[in-house]
């Protein structure tokens, strides 16, 4: 059977263009909030990633981070990632959801438990940002005997010799990180590159489908419109933090931002 | 899972980076995967290479300056009464602390590289002191990250890393101390690492870090062995060698010769900060049996809530006040070879008055924390045991906190 996530992308390759996705963090900037937003944002969106806190993180760039220790000092609990999630996907139309977040808070909470919680509350894929290949194996495995997606990272550092086995041991989503950078740095190298090096590494195995993310904004989204799929995280983040700055109110502020991202790759 | 005979601790791991079979790893980042291999490829070329161990040999003696004193405290003895106390100068090394050794290699792997810049983390300012140091000595840029907690209570050495032309970014995330310095240190790597060597300024870290830094610290036990020989034409029967833990690398460095001796002849303490007295907070994962985490792409003990998050930890020396501890340290924990305790910090500023009193050295309150446990368990044995405390910094860097909590400061 097929996941939601690659029928997401049917859907977007019928309507020939790429998917796409975002990130917003939960529990930002409050639990209720972080669910209106997703609920605002899926009219737009084809697939939702959702980044848990976690404290201590080592990639996340100062706009993820801003959101991430707002949650935090909200009050934020894991279980209300999964909540979150469990009440988003009441809603008619909900889109697949991608959980984000570092091995620490899955390690804590057990990784066989983790699974099982994600499973049971309509989690369709799982990005650990801190898991990479190979040691990620048996936790992958574990994520496909639950029909969680184990989303794997490919980076401008990757080796040819390395991709190709990450690939071998993949589900049916990879994301490439189009730079060197953490999340949310200005786009340091031009759109021809990176989807030069994307088709590259498209051809050693055509089925799966491969986002990318890092630095993708409204300036940039319609350059790289032919991925499969195109992750908007920081420049989300930035826009609730802003929102909060001004007054505004986030979810009516990131429904307006998603849609412009839209109308950008269609 | 026990330690083996005649094999660096620090080669003690598996495939994976795993002492024990579940300490250390390497979780990181994708983009980290491919300059920690070329970092390992070179480490492991580097340590067999005669050249290359020549010039640290060199830089070790007459940079650093080697060997650090060892010496007995006499007054100290007297006063307590008991086993007899003697101190190992690692604050004579060339900065003023154990960081030198580290930052030494890190630098010439860096030039081994051929790269340019260098960056690093600090807490007490020692490390980013020492990583500046061999920065303007080897011509490379220097970055050296800091909490801004961190950078208020450590003024003299933040000083030293900007003379040397070395630049602190502040960090402000977070508790605004090591640990954020940490992680901010490594983002900072995940975006540049294809410019910039990266050196952990203790045992923790992805594997790599943990070797490189044990293997760097591990001269002062060198020196402590031949010291020890020349002091008692032996190794003394009833040893005990006392360390502060932060990360660990200074009480790696000052136990690496003597892991395969019984536990009842050279017996290993190892003392974590308890934080103020009255306060639930403290920096001690070991001691205070805290669960294993995933900090800093490692699993180590590490004082987290209950919901996974790390915790706030709290002590008044900048060098121990980390959340998490070298994943050698918690094998060493879990074989039983060494035994960790804490000292508070009003432990810690007693031990460092009265060392500082009695003696003609002044340890900074990091050593001041292994200074606390000689004098708790001194006067419980007799004269037959040696304690040997390693006085891995010292108290001028401190100057500050100890005027504003002791009222005056002496040295
Ligand atoms: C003087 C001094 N002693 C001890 C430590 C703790 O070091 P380690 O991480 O080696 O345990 C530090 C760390 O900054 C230090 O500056």
């Amino acid at each position: 059977m097929k996941s939601q996530i690659s029928l997401a992308f049917e859907k977007c390759k019928r309507e020939n263009r790429p998917a796409l996705l975002t990130y917003t963090v939960a529990g930002d900037n409050s639990k209720k909030k972080s669910l209106e937003i997703l609920k605002s944002i899926s009219q737009h969106a084809d697939i939702l990633e959702i980044g848990f806190p976690f404290n201590a993180p080592t990639a996340d760039g100062p706009q993820i981070q801003n959101s991430t220790y707002r949650a935090l000092k909200n009050g934020f609990k894991l279980k209300d990632a999964f909540q979150i999630v469990k009440n988003y996907k009441k809603m008619r139309n909900a889109k697949p959801c991608i959980l984000m977040g570092y091995y620490q808070m899955v390690y804590h909470y057990g990784e066989k438990k983790f699974i099982k919680k994600c499973k049971q509350v309509g989690v369709n894929g799982l990005i650990i940002v801190d898991l990479p290949w190979p040691d990620n194996k048996k936790f992958s495995k574990l994520c496909k005997k639950n029909s969680i997606t184990f989303v794997q990272l490919i980076s401008p550092t990757t080796s040819k010799e390395r991709m190709k086995k990450i690939i071998r041991d993949s589900h049916d989503l990879n994301y490439l990180i189009s730079m060197l950078s953490t999340t949310g740095g200005k786009l340091k190298v031009s759109p021809k590159r990176i989807l030069k090096n994307y088709f590259k590494i498209k051809r050693i195995n055509k089925s799966k489908n491969m986002v990318i993310g890092f630095g993708i904004t409204n300036k940039t989204i319609g350059t790289l419109k032919k991925a499969d799929g195109l992750v908007v995280g920081s420049a989300l983040c930035k826009g609730i933090s802003d929102s909060i700055k001004n007054r505004q109110n986030p979810v009516i502020k990131l429904n307006k931002m998603v849609e412009v991202l839209k109308n950008k790759i269609i | 899972m026990k330690v083996k005979k005649g094999i660096p601790l620090i080669d003690q791991h598996d495939k994976n980076g795993f002492y024990g079979g579940k300490f250390g790893g390497n979780y990181v980042a994708e983009t980290l995967k491919k300059p920690i291999d070329d970092l390992s490829e070179l480490f492991e070329k580097c340590r067999k290479d005669k050249k290359f161990l020549k010039e640290r040999d060199d830089l070790y003696e007459n940079y650093v300056g080697s060997p650090t004193r060892f010496f007995k405290l006499q007054n100290l003895t007297d006063h307590l009464g008991g086993a007899q106390i003697y101190a190992k100068m690692v604050s004579d090394a060339n900065g003023g602390a154990h960081k030198i050794y580290n930052a030494i290699t890190h630098a010439m792997l860096c030039k081994k590289a051929k790269k340019k810049y260098i960056c690093t983390d600090t807490g007490a300012g020692y490390n980013g002191k020492m990583f500046s140091m061999v920065a303007k000595k080897f011509g490379l840029g220097c970055k050296v990250f800091m909490g801004t907690r961190d950078i208020e209570r450590q003024k003299p050495n933040c000083d030293a890393i900007r003379k040397n032309g070395a630049e602190i970014v502040p960090v402000t995330s977070g508790s605004k101390t090591l640990v954020d310095a940490v992680s901010e240190c490594i983002r900072y790597w995940v975006s540049n690492c294809d410019k910039v060597h990266m050196g952990i300024g203790s045992l923790v870290g992805p594997n790599i870090f943990v070797k490189i830094c044990g293997w760097s610290t591990a001269q002062i036990s060198r020196e402590l062995k031949v010291q020890l020989e020349d002091e008692f034409g032996e190794i003394p029967n009833k040893l005990k060698l006392i360390n502060c833990v932060g990360g660990g690398s200074s009480a790696y460095g000052f136990w690496s010769e003597f892991f395969d001796y019984n536990k009842k002849h050279i017996e290993l303490i190892g003392v974590e900060a308890g934080g103020p007295k009255n306060s639930k907070l403290h920096a001690a994962p070991l001691s205070k049996n805290s669960k294993i985490g995933i900090l800093h792409g490692a699993a180590a003990y590490c004082v987290q809530d209950n919901d996974g998050q790390i915790s706030e930890t709290e002590s008044c020396s900048s060098g121990l006040d980390y959340p998490s501890c070298s994943p050698i340290h918690c094998f060493l924990k879990d074989v039983g070879r060494a035994r960790y305790t804490v000292a508070t910090d009003e432990e810690a500023f007693s031990a460092y008055k009265l060392v500082t009193e009695l003696e003609e050295i002044s340890p900074s309150l990091e050593p001041a924390h292994s200074f606390a446990e000689a004098i708790k368990i001194a006067p419980k044995l007799d004269e037959s045991n040696i304690i040997i405390v390693n006085s891995c910094g010292d108290s001028l860097k401190d100057k500050d906190i100890i005027k504003k909590r002791l009222g005056n400061y002496i040295r």
